[in-house]
Parts: C-alpha cells; structure tokens; sequence
C-alpha cells in the first residue's frame, strides 16, 4: 500500500499542510483508495512547504508547495499508478540536492517518521539505544562513549558533554535532575522545535540515556511556551513512553528508574542561561546565580543536576548505537560529528541544514542555500544570534567549528544563520540586537542592565543621524568593560554584535557619523525619496497613496514630493509602476 | 465551572508543590485571558508567597499580561529572520490599520497587538500569530486581508 506523509511542523502547517492533509483525507476516505495517510514533522525544505512524500514501497516522490486542490491530482496518482501526472509537483532535482549534501543524525527521522507514533519510532530504530545502555552498559561505559564520540553541547557553549555528565555523576548527594534546556530564545533559531516537533521520542530517549549516566530520577525538559506544537507532541510522546514502560520504575526490567516531565517556560531569553532557567524551575524571576558552583554540584533545589540542550540530547541515541568513534570520524579536531542550522533571511533555500563540522559557511549558503534570494549581493551572514556576530563575505571559507568561529568575533551558538544583503544596515542590525538584549536583560548585574541601554543610546543616535565623532571608540570601550564584568553568559556576549560590526563594516558606522548616509539606505533619518523627472509619467498613484499628501503634481507631469511633509514610509516607491520614485 | 471555582481547583492542585507558581500563573492566565489584581492576590495568599514576590516574578516574563487582551491576540514577529525581511513595514500597517502599538488594544475591543521575539517560523518571515494561527510571509497587502476577513469574521460571531 502506498503512504502519504504530511510534514506538518509549525512552518508546514502555517504554509497550509493542515488544509493539504483535510483534503488528501477526504478524498482518499470518499474514494476509498489504497493508501494510508500520515503526519510527519519538519522535512527541513521549508522554501517549498508545503511538502508531502509518498511512498511507493522503496521509492519516495516527494511533491512541494501542494495546495489543497492538488489533491485530486494526487488522487488520480493513487488510482492510475501513473507518475506522470504528478509531474509539476515534483520536486526538482536541483532542490532535492538540499537534502542530499545534508548528514542528518540529530534529525535522522524528521521528517520520516509521525511524531505522534511510538510504534513508528520504535520501528526506525527508537529506545534501541536506551536498552543497550540500561541492560548492558555501566553508566561509566554510557560516559566514556560519549567521551570517544566528541560531542560537545550545542546550545551554544560547545562544553563537552562528557564532562558535565561525568561532574553531574561524581558529585555526592541526591535526588540527581537531569534537564533539557528547550528554551530556544535566539531569534533566528529553529532546530529544537524542529526536533520536538519532528521526532519527540530520540529527545526522550537521549535524556533517559543521560539520566542513566549521571544517576538522576527525574528528567525535566524546559520548553518554550512561544511552542505549542513542540509541547503538545512531547506530551503524547511522553504519556506514550510511559505506557509502554520506557518511562518510569525498571526501566527494561532494570533497577534503573526515572520519571519524566515537561515545564513550560514563560518567555524570558535569559532562561537559555542555565541558572536562570534552574531558578525559573524553582517558581522564581529567572535571575542567573553566581558560578561556582556549578549546577553538577549545585543546581535545581541545590541538588546536583545536569542541563544539555535539545540537540546535544538528539545526537546522544546514535552515538551509542553507532559508536563513539564512528560521531568522531566526522568533523574536525576540535568540532566533532554534525550540527544542525537554521537557515534564513536572504536566503534562496531557507530551512534546516544538518552538516558535518568541517564544512565552510559558503558550502551552507551557497552550495546548499542556493546563495542569495534577492538580486543584491550577499553582504554578510548573522551567526549566534544576540550573542554572535555578523561575518563578512570575506570570511565565507571559514569553516564551521567552535574555534574557527569564535575566532572572527561570532560564535557557532545554537545554531541560527541569518543571511543579509546590501540593503540591511549593520548600524541597524547592531541595534535590532542590542534592543533585543536590552529587553530581556534581568536587572541583576548594573553591566548588563545599564550597559547594554547605553550602547543601545549610542546606536540609536548614530542610526538617527545625530552620531558624534569618538562614538566608535565609546561604543568599543564600553562593550569591554561589559564582556569583562557582566554576571552571565547573555551581558557577555551582548556587545559581540555590536563589535563585529564595528569590526567588518566600520566604514559603515562612519559613513553614518561623519556624513550622515546610510548606505544601505535603511536609516529612516538619513534617507530621503526623490522623483526622477525623466522617467515620471505623471499617472499621480504615488500621490494618491501618500498618507501625508506629500506629493503633488499635475497629471501627466512629473510629481514632485515635499521633503518637509514626507514621512519616509516608502509606499511611494513601492506603488510606482516606472521606478521613477528613488531613494537616495 | 466558573471563572474562580476554576482558579481554586487549579490552587488546590498546586498550593503545595513547590516551584510551581509560574505553572499556577499560567493556568489563572488561560482561565481569566490575563492576571487580575485580585486574582494575583489570591494566589499569594493561598500560596503563602508574599504579593510582592508573586508580582515579581509576574512581571517578569513576557508571556503574563496584566489587561484584558481583544478578541484577536495578535503576536508580531521580531525575530533576526523576520527584522531582515521586513518586520517594521509590517508593525507600520498594523498601527495605520488599527491604530495600536505594541501592548495595546483597539477601541472597539477587537484587536490586541504584543510584539514578540521569535516565533521560531523564520524560513516563512516576517511572520505573526493571531490566537495560535501563524500567518506568514507577510506583505501590507496581506496583513490588510487577514484583518478584513477577521472584522467580517468578528461580525458574524455578533
């Protein structure tokens, strides 16, 4: 029998899957046809969602952007076993090759698998790894594996896992908590969801393994509340687990036991921190607490505990079922096995990208990505979110490791890319990110909390055409003095923006102090909207969208706009039919 | 059940386990659609947690709203993605279509807006959610659609 699988993750079902899926149900249960139909989560080629594979025995056809009236072609597909009239759905081979330049581990069966199935993860290999590390490892063992593979966290610190666990696991004391950190804050990410969403039970099964490790007997995951979805198919998966006794006392008939459960998050960035969020656990504002100790020794109830992220977690049931060495092979001497980015902005192929460590940012953008969306040049990619940096074309070669690219300022993070082109201002990206810090900055430490409202104070300043000469030089001084003193992780890293800006794009900052222009033409105060005479045919649509009646003119002549009425807002510009209206 | 029979079994519930005020936040949020002043007291009360610290930790997470929101909640996207493709011309169309900024409700009741970090829907940026629905790859156009639609929507409900 054939099977029809939607990918129905956040993204899938806001670009219409759900609708897609309403239709392919009624048509096959009116028709009564041959085929089963099924939910999967994020296929990761979110340009061409949304997406519905089918599967002839061996062989997939993968059809994109369906609309919900495609399912009567596909009806006809069922009925006739003809490929042939799928042929405009198909996807090309050209965007196929995302996937294909792609090793997936963390994501092996998103995708693949219906997240709301344990039997279908259970068929695809699932808690196969949790039994040989119940039944026939020692906890050490399960350590030392993680140990030979490498694997670092991915949340965005890259601190070896072993470590943790192995801290966690020598310090005395009890009950032990095992956490995962599902609180994806940086804007710009997406890989947790995609994989709470997309295959809940490898996220149970790595936490279960860790909870082994480390001897906790109770595993907690922390998860946004911006996820609904993420949290309603971890419930099931959970309720699931436990029913079929993954989850629970004996595990496997061991002396192994460990309950298991979610705590939703109620929106605050420095919660990614990890005494934050073992304070926000705990009931209270998620301050971050003084280092040491650390969280092995002292963390939740100031009981030892352990917090990996949801990626490091996903990784840890292959590395065990494959080997240390096999996650080893990949990647390079410090960066060990793959990393999943979220893909986005400019970007021609927007989605998830898992790759080995080793490859350089250009084989993600441009090789997998499809390069730029817009038909402006690539000016520059965002890595690490608030708390990375922006890296220049000239720095595409660098590859993807932990020390590579710390070493230009940005940081490999959680993962998210963002892609700009030449019309995004860095002055502006600087300050987009600082407003963002500034916001979810806790208050407790007077670095972080004044800190980052100063340089928000400079940056907004420069954006609007009132920057001073030696404004560079403050903004440089004081994102120092912030690295050097603020308490945690997020007043840290918050000038990094800020100072790979002013790093790679300085002659920007300038251009806006010294000459008052932007030269991507972003800053609202240092651009202004001109009429070319020569190409105004008069057709007055500009001043007839004007809010402010800014332009006038006679009909047929060309519109002129008063730079005293103007507010900027561009719609001018867009209305033209002849691009007579420009910015400059 | 009604609004405070409701309230009382989500405190009886809870009132005793520890760490769980922010779990007892959330659910009064889903039950009253915000936090009412009376409502917070009575937790603390019930709760043993002074009503300054139970404030606290109310006003510090975005998720917690102290006024009644509209019939549509809609969260604005200002994630990186959705900043790079436009996010500001699209929070520009809510307030000339609407007449609100961020954190405030329309008149006639209808229309809250909240802008938020990221909604993690990136690849379909800019991008908002109106009560749990994620509307993306936003353009003027579009946002004025969805709104129309929602007015016609809202009338026939009344």
């Amino acid at each position: 029998m054939l099977e029809i699988k939607v990918g129905q993750g956040s993204c899938g079902i806001s670009a219409g899957a759900g609708k897609v899926y309403d239709a392919l149900q009624a048509a096959i249960a009116e028709k009564n046809l041959p085929a089963k139909l099924s939910v999967t989560g994020c296929i990761g080629m979110c340009f061409l969602e949304p997406i519905v594979d089918i599967y002839n025995g061996d062989k997939l056809l993968r059809l994109v952007k369906v609309m919900p009236e495609d399912a009567e072609t596909i009806t006809q597909y069922v009925e006739s076993g003809d490929e042939a009239v799928l042929e405009k759905l198909l996807v090309s081979e050209q965007d196929s090759a995302f996937l294909d330049k792609q090793t997936r581990i963390a994501l092996r069966n998103c995708g693949i698998i219906d997240p709301e199935s344990l039997a279908d993860a259970v068929a695809h290999g699932g808690y196969a790894a949790l039994k040989k590390a119940v039944t026939a490892m020692t906890p050490e063992q399960v350590i030392d594996e993680i140990k030979t593979s490498g694997l670092a966290g991915r949340g965005g610190a890259g601190f070896p896992t072993w470590f943790k666990w192995n801290a966690a696991r020598q310090s005395e004391g009890g009950p032990k908590y095992l956490i995962c950190n599902a609180d994806e804050g940086d804007p710009g990410a997406f890989m947790d969801r995609a994989v709470i969403e997309g295959d809940p039970h490898a996220l149970i099964e790595g936490m279960l393994i860790g909870a082994y490790a480390i001897g906790a007997a109770e595993a907690i995951v922390y998860v946004r509340a911006e996820y609904p979805l993420a949290i309603k198919r971890l419930e099931k998966a959970i309720a699931e687990a436990k029913a079929a006794g993954y989850i629970g006392e004996h595990i496997f008939g061991t002396d192994f036991s460990c309950d298991f459960r979610i705590k939703a998050g109620a929106g605050a960035f420095v919660c990614g921190e990890e005494t934050a969020l073992i304070e926000s656990l705990e009931g209270q504002r998620g301050m971050p607490r003084l280092k040491p100790p650390f969280p092995a020794a002292s963390g939740y109830w100031h009981k030892p505990s352990n917090i990996n992220n949801v990626e490091t977690f996903a990784n840890v049931a292959w590395i065990l079922q494959n080997g240390g060495e096999a996650f080893c092979a990949m990647g390079t001497e410090g960066s060990k096995g793959t990393k999943v980015f979220a893909l986005t902005g400019k970007i021609r192929k927007g989605g998830l990208v898992e790759i080995p460590m080793g490859k350089t940012l250009r084989d993600v953008i441009f090789d997998i990505g499809g390069g730029m969306r817009t038909d402006k040049a690539f000016k520059g990619v965002q890595l690490g979110g608030p708390s990375g940096g922006c890296v220049p074309k000239e720095y595409l070669d660098t590859v993807i490791d932990y020390k590579a690219l710390s070493a230009t300022g940005a940081i490999m993070g959680s993962g998210g890319m963002v892609i700009m082109d030449e019309s995004t201002c860095m002055v502006q990206m600087a300050k987009f990110f600082l407003e963002f810090t500034t916001k979810e900055s806790c208050g407790k430490c007077v670095a972080c909390r004044i800190g980052t409202r100063r340089l928000l104070e400079i940056l907004t300043r420069i954006c609007d055409g009132e920057g001073k000469e030696g404004d560079i030089e403050l903004l440089e001084d004081l994102c120092q003095r912030i690295k050097e003193n603020a308490l945690c992780g997020l007043g840290q890293t918050a000038p990094n923006p800020v100072l790979t800006t002013i790093r790679y794009f300085r002659d920007e900052y300038e251009a806006h102090i010294k000459e008052k222009r932007c030269p991507a033409g972003e800053c609202t105060a240092l651009i202004r909207y001109e009429i070319d005479p020569e190409s105004c045919r008069g057709c007055s649509l500009c001043s007839k969208k004007c809010p402010v009646g800014a332009i006038s003119g006679e009909v047929k002549k060309p519109f002129t706009i008063d730079p005293a009425v103007c507010i900027k807002c561009g719609q001018c510009a867009d209305v033209c039919r002849f691009g007579a209206v420009r910015k400059v | 059940m009604d609004k405070h029979d409701a309230l009382r079994a989500v405190l009886e519930q809870y009132s005793a386990v520890p760490g769980s005020l922010i779990t007892v936040l959330q659910k009064a949020q889903d039950i009253y659609g915000y936090l009412p002043q009376d409502v917070l007291r009575e937790i603390a009360e019930r709760m043993d947690i002074p009503v300054a610290r139970v404030c606290g930790v109310a006003t510090f997470y975005t998720q917690f709203r102290f006024t009644p929101v509209g019939k549509y909640f809609i969260q604005l996207c200002k994630g990186t993605a959705c900043h790079v493709n436009g996010a500001d011309t699209i929070a520009r169309t809510i307030a000339e279509e609407l007449g609100i900024s961020d954190g405030e409700t329309t008149e006639d009741g209808l229309f809250s807006l909240k802008c938020v970090a990221c909604l993690g829907c990136c690849s379909l940026s800019p991008v908002m959610m109106i009560n749990g629905e994620t509307y993306g790859s936003l353009t003027p156009a579009k946002v004025r659609d969805i709104f129309e639609t929602l007015r016609k929507e809202a009338e026939n409900d009344a």
